[in-house]
């Protein structure tokens, strides 16, 4: 995203740098402008550590487990696959 | 617990159990991409099981150039778009969305009111009572963001095998994890708010 104001970013503007600032994807300048705003505003650093919490819980959404009887068709098929395959 | 690399060599070997193994671990992860390409759970099955048959047959020719996991979810990608179905490759990704609602802003931009600090977020049982709320969150998600969310930030894959894997532009790929995000941080948000922290 380009920024072209010189003037302070604004809460609203912020919010939509979040993601960009993560993911290393901001230009130097305005990973300054990005981070010098933080340091003077108590909400976006709440949000920004919101989203990071978001982030992290969403990596804890493991898959369930595999009923024992879905297993046993895989097992089969497994066997089934290799045998047609040679 | 097993790495996938070694789980894999044991497969070219033809180990059934390793196969399980594997199985085990990413069956649901691949129905769940699935899911955001076909219309129904049946069809998804469906592409899911014709993506291991793939990985049975193919795994002698697996050079091992990306990891086994990004393999996996880019067979899984194209059975699925021959299944015949929602294809969407850089299509524009329609209007700007706010990652937040803009009426929580003042007309100069600026929080209009204060936002709540989350605590204890790094604790494990917090992370557990999110865990709901947050997979009908995602469930929820429109296609095209929740196969990003779910590349990336549930199976962890690193943002150039995402882009390879779904066939779209970094720049696409980040917007659309941007939106995702934003949408799964207003819903854990909504959701602390109703039980009146």
């Amino acid at each position: 995203m380009l920024l072209r104001r010189r003037h302070a970013l604004a809460c609203q503007q912020v919010v939509e740098l979040v993601s960009d600032y993560l993911e290393g994807a901001l230009s130097r300048s305005d990973r300054r402008r990005f981070e010098s705003h933080l340091r003077d505003c108590p909400n976006c650093t709440a949000y920004l550590e919101q989203m990071r919490a978001t982030i992290r819980a969403t990596g804890t959404l493991h898959a369930d487990d595999l009923s024992p009887e879905v297993q046993r068709e895989f097992v089969e098929l497994f066997r089934e696959w290799r045998t047609e395959d040679g | 617990m097993d790495g996938d690399a070694e789980l894999l060599s044991r497969l070219q070997a033809g180990d059934e159990e390793a196969f399980v193994t594997l199985v085990r671990r990413y069956n649901t992860p691949l129905l769940r991409l699935a899911r955001t390409y076909v219309p129904s759970e049946a069809v998804a099955e469906e592409a899911v099981q014709e993506t291991w048959m793939g990985v049975v047959r193919g795994v002698d020719r697996f050079e091992g150039r990306s990891s086994f996991k990004t393999w996996l979810f880019t067979i899984l990608v194209n059975r699925s778009r021959t299944a015949g179905v929602r294809e969407h490759r850089d299509l524009p990704l329609g209007d700007a969305e706010p990652a937040v609602d803009p009426a929580r802003f003042d007309g100069g931009g600026a929080w209009a009111q204060p936002l709540e600090v989350w605590a204890d977020t790094d604790d494990r049982l917090v992370a557990a009572t999110w865990a709901k709320p947050l997979s009908e969150a995602l469930a929820g998600l429109p296609d095209r963001q929740r196969q990003v969310v779910l590349l990336r930030d549930v199976e962890g894959l690193p943002s150039p095998d995402v882009c390879g894997v779904l066939g779209i532009s970094e720049g696409n790929q980040r917007v659309l994890l941007h939106r995702g995000r934003s949408r799964l941080r207003a819903a854990l948000e909504a959701q602390l708010a109703t039980r009146g922290r």
